[in-house]
């Protein structure tokens, strides 16, 4: 491994809010065919935190303790996915809290079953309430620059933009909002949440300057979950170099490589 | 003195004897005491307060814990 890629993963860290992650790609825990595929997919993504959804126990005493099956390293981060009022976001983020012991939440408030886009206003209220109450908030949001200033001034420690509908797998649709987003607010921690279907995809995200990428379906429906994890981890790490190192601008025409001067007649 | 409580737990309604605290209740339904967060109308109760929690006629009891998920 070259000494740039060495001295990247050394220095790169995310960052959120105090905890100090060295992978850039936070991944889900739903839609696997059985927990031994999400545990290898897990592993072979490299990420360090993974997220999980609050449910009501069933009464039949047919529970089973899900977070058994994550390896015990990742830092969990609760979400509030199936809420679509700000109020049940809330709630649901304080029973995550009592249950887990962290502060951290993946602020999820829908406002369409069709789209699953998420409600900016609703998403705001609860973002401002659970920030009072000490909560580390990475809400969930459309790709709008107003919103995210409103957010981080709402005191969220990250911003969650989506790429493309969730579950979609469409890939990156909005790279000029996620590019003027990037621009515009160079200190925020942005994590692209939803839509990436390939490698190709999450690359693109990290190359247009994205601190992080939170995925699900794109490892959990691939045929073959950990080596698509694999791919993920490593187009991550292509695309925050990409980004770092700077691309070159684009041209409409040829712009040649080698020297004009000394070409044989 | 009524031998039942009526309570609802999850949306179900449940129709209790022997049971007084919220402690009872989770003792009651066979659940882990691990991992798992509850609340009485609306409000969480930290699990140190479970035993000392009395439950009351028509209380609305959530109880819920972890399942896999992304988003939505």
């Amino acid at each position: 491994m070259s000494s740039a890629v060495t001295a990247v993963s050394q220095n790169e860290k995310l960052i959120v809010a105090g905890h100090v992650f060295s992978s850039r790609l936070i991944i889900g825990t739903g839609k696997y065919r059985s927990y031994e595929e999400m545990r290898s997919a897990h592993e072979a993504s490299g990420a360090e935190m993974v997220t999980v959804a609050v449910r009501r126990v069933p009464l039949d005493r047919s529970s089973e303790s899900f977070l058994d099956y994550l390896n015990p390293s990742l830092q969990i981060l609760p979400n509030t996915a199936g809420c679509y009022t700000a109020e049940d976001a809330v709630r649901t983020a304080r029973l995550a809290r009592e249950a887990l012991q962290t502060d951290l939440v993946k602020l999820e408030v829908i406002g369409d079953q069709t789209t699953l886009f998420p409600d900016n206003e609703q998403t705001l209220e609860a973002a401002r309430v659970l920030v009072k109450e000490g909560f580390v908030v990475l809400p969930y949001f459309t790709d709008d620059l107003i919103m995210a200033k409103k957010l981080l001034d709402a005191g969220c420690a990250a911003i969650m933009p989506l790429a493309a509908p969730i579950g979609s797998g469409l890939g990156v649709q909005n790279p000029a909002n996620l590019r003027i987003m990037r621009e515009q607010l160079p200190d925020a921690t942005i994590i692209v949440d939803a839509g990436v279907g390939t490698a190709s995809d999450a690359a693109i995200a990290m190359e247009l300057g994205a601190d992080g990428v939170l995925m699900n379906t794109a490892i959990a429906e691939a045929k073959d979950p950990a080596k698509m994890a694999t791919a993920m981890k490593l187009a991550i790490e292509a695309g925050r170099l990409a980004y770092l190192a700077g691309r070159m601008p684009k041209r409409l025409y040829a712009s040649a490589s080698s020297p004009l001067a000394g070409v044989i007649k | 003195m009524r031998l039942e409580l009526r309570v609802y737990v999850n949306g179900e309604i449940r129709e209790l004897s022997g049971v007084a605290s919220l402690a009872e209740l989770i003792t009651h339904l066979e659940l882990p005491a691990t991992r798992i967060a509850v609340e009485v109308n609306r409000e969480v109760v930290r699990r140190n307060d479970w035993s000392g929690t009395m439950l009351h006629e028509d209380d609305r009891v959530e109880i819920v814990h972890f399942v896999g998920g992304g988003a939505g």
